[in-house]
């Protein structure tokens, strides 16, 4: 599916247009410019092309920051390609500017050479200022290094709307059209299918509706009569596996998961939710599918929200809690309870940067060990992340087997980079999908001697105990928190009873099979093997691409199942001269391959809010060929006062 | 996003208020044969200490269930922590002996998904109003179709004797050894603030009064608040005597609906307007129009709360009986029917939905 992968390769096709084989734009503005719509139109016209796409939006932590701040900056970036993408990418190699705070925000991350589109009205004294700018940098020699496109977006769109007959203001703010025109004609893509989308959003207000579609041919019109676009490129279509495709961002696919496993459980799937970031969406999606068998509850907190799921749970449908790595500390107890009753539980954690509040709108993976320990007593609970925002629809329909399969509390953790970020999904067929059969006792199971039924009876095998629900007459008992005695489900404080069944509950998580692990190492003789878990999936895989293409043997793997581990783990890493590790935190999985496998595991770890960057890991690949890894990896912990304000 | 139907909603009659109005019973199936209490005696051995005021209210609701008439597998009590909560373990139902507090939460997923259910949830004093209050009032508010049973003996039994939210200012306890500074809840004030929609209050040892009360929340269909005044001797020995000693009834402000408000051996107290509120006058001193004829069923929220105000931390007054039992719409109800109208106005299959309104085929 994938030929090549060579960023820079540009070869001119006819006049006025360069062939790339991928592009990174990123437009940014402030939060109430429309980046996210205009990135979003920019998205759905990309993939309908045909190209693959990955795109991260980046929005402040205050809903409306003071206007023309770097607080205030919202932005958006996608890469599109003619191969199979994985990340977002790195740097843009176009950078939308629609104000001063937007350029300093953003403009260290664009390449020498990179293309610079600035919306110039915005450059007043005033708004320079704020941005913190004493003068306007777009005079300095600093920018002379880029392709700067100083364009008066305002005022362009301003007298193209003016037929419309909208105040200034107004018609301002259809500037966002006007870049997003900009960017279709620099890459060659129709407007038809946005002018339809902005008619059908703004069909009660015609007006607005017109001004952006005259924005938008303002914007195309503009690069393609001035001069000041030497060229405009194309990206071709990407060879991608058969099927239909659709655009889709990981909460969705989740929430999709979700509502298919209502379908092929046949259980009614009752959500429980309180508002948290960034995992909202979740739920605001979900309370639009009453129709497909889910209920939504918006508690009145993170507790309640994990306590009705459970209730709903113990009636025989599946419970879910979705939330953030806040909420999922509140969570605990009631997580502990699903631990202890052996009732099915999903919880859905979008991780973000912590501890404590954190940074609520950047990304994390700092609450696996949270995930794995995070309760008290011998708590053992599944774990599994998904890889990509389209495969948390597949990690989602996993979880929920398991948890329904297995009676156990399963806690899946995306995180914010995949929640947010989006990519083709080709759209599985639902008559495809395999059954989950939640097995309800009909009948006393494990009979006592008075012939009532045992609610703690297990399967010889997999120790997965009997599920009977209300309703079920004659199978009455009575469930709960306290230690539950072998079988009967009473009461029990023996020290017997409760190393045995403290033992089997463990048991019965460890034995729950999981996929072998599967390595990717054409070269079949590498020594160092990338191991990774969740959201880096995309940067590990094109670092990996990179190092392969400069000549470096590596080997990669991926684990979705983050307990129980898959059990060729050990034998895998044993394989390996070193074992490479990255992950946005200080080094959780680490922590537990070293405490559990005889490996040389090495971390590399990041823990800026922002997701890693492949160059990044690709430095560290080469670092680690050159022998300073280790090096590096500790020097990223300030050794001296240097760093710290000293008191 | 999806394109949610929900301009339709807007505004409509979603058919809540003539749900409301239902038994909470209509949709739980019936026994066939008779019953008797010993049927929902479970195998478990009942643990309270001796003398406990939880046994003879076991006993009441074992005695109460079987005049419902339901299947015994379609009845489910949920409970927290504390003595009270062990409640689940001696009944031959369904049960959950849940976490601290959150036996409310638990109730209410199971409700909204399980209308053939009659849920029970148990509780304390603490359970309820301390580490569970939040879940309580909002349980409340949103009128989730359950009863909630709380026991009161104003103390902390399960943890040795430390106060509790209900326990009077002054108390001394083994956490407070000088007294306690803390302000008691008037549970009846807290829960009719709280939108309650049926509340009601009987002391443990009044079989008939509790099974009475006990019998109308069954019914409720809604959130049924019943506070049971319970005895610990252990910790709080003796801390409702002013209830139930010789001049007991001088102390007890028993309401019936639609029956003037008269307490006392000979009926020599009564309840009657006062300030913006309620007061207790002597019989002999008032004109018998004057007397305040007891509503369970009015809408008017500040009469509960005038009643309510009766009751005092020292006990002088304590109003039993059924307080309140107004209709309005159920948080479930409310959930089902709009599960109900979607299903009606969206043909749209899983596949639909997963495709989306825009898609690509790549062959
Ligand atoms: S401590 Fe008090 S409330 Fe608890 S069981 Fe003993 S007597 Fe009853």
């Amino acid at each position: 599916m994938t030929q090549t992968y060579d960023p820079r390769a540009a070869e001119p096709v006819g006049s006025g247009v360069t062939r790339l084989d991928q592009v990174v734009i990123r437009i940014a503005g402030d939060s109430g410019d429309g980046m996210q719509l205009a990135g979003d139109q920019f998205t759905a016209e990309a993939a309908a092309f045909g190209n693959d796409l990955a795109t991260q939006p980046s929005f402040p932590a205050e809903i409306r920051a003071p206007q023309g701040t770097l607080h205030g900056v919202s932005s958006f970036q996608i890469q599109i390609a003619d191969f199979d993408v994985l990340t977002a990418g790195d740097r843009p190699d176009v950078l939308v500017a629609m104000n001063p705070a937007a350029l300093r925000a953003n403009v260290g991350d664009l390449p020498r050479g990179g293309i610079l589109i600035v919306n110039t009205d915005e450059f007043t004294k005033r708004n320079l200022a704020k941005a913190g700018y004493d003068h306007n940098p777009l005079e300095t020699a600093d920018f002379e290094d880029f392709q700067v496109h100083e364009i008066a977006m305002a005022t362009l769109t301003a007298g193209a709307v003016e037929s419309v007959g909208l105040g200034r203001k107004d018609a301002e703010r259809s500037k966002n059209m006007f870049a997003l025109g900009v960017l279709s004609w620099m890459y060659g893509r129709p407007l038809a299918a946005i002018e339809e989308f902005l008619e059908q959003k703004f069909a009660k207000r015609p007006q607005i509706a017109k001004a952006n579609i005259l924005a938008l041919r303002a914007g195309h019109n503009y690069g393609e009569t001035t001069e000041s676009f030497a060229t405009s490129f194309e990206v071709a279509p990407a060879a991608l596996p058969a099927g239909t495709y659709r655009q889709v961002t990981g909460n969705t696919a989740l929430s999709y998961g979700l509502l298919a496993v209502a379908q092929t459980s046949g259980m009614e799937v009752f959500l429980g939710s309180y508002p948290i970031t960034p995992a909202s969406d979740i739920l605001h999606e979900l309370s639009g599918h009453k129709h497909h068998g889910v209920v939504t509850f918006q508690a009145e907190d993170e507790i309640a929200a994990v306590g009705a799921a459970l209730g709903a749970s113990y009636g025989g449908a599946l419970g879910v809690t979705s939330t953030s790595g806040p909420g999922l500390a509140l969570k605990s107890e009631a997580i502990g309870l699903a631990v202890m009753t052996e009732l099915p539980l999903l919880v859905i954690n979008v991780q973000r940067g912590g501890p404590s509040t954190g940074l609520p709108t950047k990304t994390e993976q700092a609450d696996l060990l949270q995930a794995r320990f995070g309760r008290n007593g011998e708590s053992p609970v599944p774990v599994i992340a998904p890889q990509s925002p389209a495969d948390c629809f597949e990690a989602a329909l996993e979880a929920a087997r398991i948890a329904i399969t297995y009676r156990t509390p399963v806690i899946l953790l995306s995180d914010g980079a995949i929640a947010n970020g989006s990519e083709p999904w080709r759209i599985p067929s639902v008559a495809a999908l395999p059954p989950i059969d939640p097995d309800f006792a009909v009948a006393p199971e494990g009979e006592s001697a008075a012939g009532t039924h045992q609610p703690y009876a297990r399967d010889a095998e997999t120790l997965v105990r009997s599920w009977a629900i209300p309703g079920a007459a004659g199978l009455e008992h009575r469930i709960g928190g306290l230690e539950k005695e072998n079988g009967s489900g009473n009461i029990s404080y023996t020290p017997e009873n409760h190393e045995l069944m403290t033992r089997v509950r463990a048991a019965k998580v460890e034995g729950i099979p999981v996929p072998a692990l599967e390595v990717d190492d054409p070269s079949d003789g590498a020594e160092v093997l990338l191991l990774g878990w969740g959201s880096s999936y995309g940067p590990i895989g094109e670092a990996v691409r990179r190092a392969r293409l400069a000549g470096y043997q590596v080997a990669r793997a991926h684990l979705r199942h983050l307990n129980p581990l898959p059990s060729n783990l050990g034998e895998v890493l044993g394989r390996y001269r070193r074992v490479l590790v990255p992950e946005m935190n200080l080094g959780q999985l680490s922590l537990l391959l070293k405490a559990q496998y005889d490996a040389d595991i090495q971390p590399i770890t990041k823990v800026s809010g922002v997701a890693f960057r492949s160059d990044e890991l690709h430095e560290a690949l080469l670092a680690e060929f050159a022998g300073t890894l280790a090096a590096h990896e500790r020097e990223k912990t300030p050794a001296s006062t240097a760093a710290v304000v000293v008191r | 996003m999806t394109t949610v139907a929900t301009s339709g909603l807007v505004g409509t009659d979603l058919g809540l208020t003539p749900a409301a109005r239902h038994s909470a019973l209509d949709l739980v199936p019936k026994a066939e044969g008779k019953q008797t209490a010993r049927d929902f005696a479970s195998a478990e051995e009942v643990r309270w200490c001796p003398g406990c005021g939880d046994y003879v209210i076991l006993a009441t609701v074992k005695s109460m269930l079987p005049q419902l008439g339901l299947k015994r597998e379609n009845i489910v009590f949920i409970s927290g922590i504390g003595c009270s909560s062990r409640f689940p373990y001696y009944l031959e139902t369904y049960g959950v002996h849940s976490i601290h507090g959150r036996a409310p939460t638990l109730a209410t997923g199971l409700s909204v998904t399980r209308p053939d259910l009659s849920i029970w949830v148990v509780t304390g004093d603490g359970d309820a109003m301390s580490i569970g209050g939040n879940h309580l009032i909002h349980a409340l508010r949103r009128n989730v179709n359950m009863r909630v049973l709380m026991f009161n003996n104003r103390i902390y039994g399960l943890t040795k004797g430390q106060y509790s939210p209900t326990s009077e200012t002054g108390k001394v306890t083994k956490s407070t050894p000088y007294g306690s500074v803390d302000a008691p809840f008037n549970t009846m004030s807290l829960t009719v603030g709280a939108e309650a929609s049926f509340v009601a209050r009987a002391l443990d040892s009044d079989r008939a009064g509790l099974t009475e009360v006990l019998l109308a929340a069954a019914q409720h269909r809604g959130t049924a608040f019943v506070e049971i005044l319970q005895d610990c001797p252990i910790f709080n020995d003796g801390s409702f005597d002013a209830l139930r000693k010789d001049d007991a009834a001088s102390h007890l402000i028993h309401v019936r609906h639609g029956e003037p408000i008269i307490f006392g051996a000979e009926g020599e107290y009564c309840v009657v307007k006062q300030g913006f509120g309620l007061g207790v006058a002597k019989t002999v001193d008032v004109a018998p129009e004057d007397i305040v004829v007891h509503d369970a069923y009015t809408d008017d929220q500040a009469y509960a709360y005038a009643l309510s105000r009766l009751s005092e931390q020292d006990l002088t007054y304590s109003v039993t009986g059924i307080i309140r039992a107004v209709s309005r719409p159920t948080y479930d109800d409310g959930v089902r029917t709009q599960v109900e109208y979607a299903k009606s106005v969206t043909a749209q299959d899983l596949q639909e939905t997963l495709n989306g309104q825009h898609t690509w085929t790549v062959s």
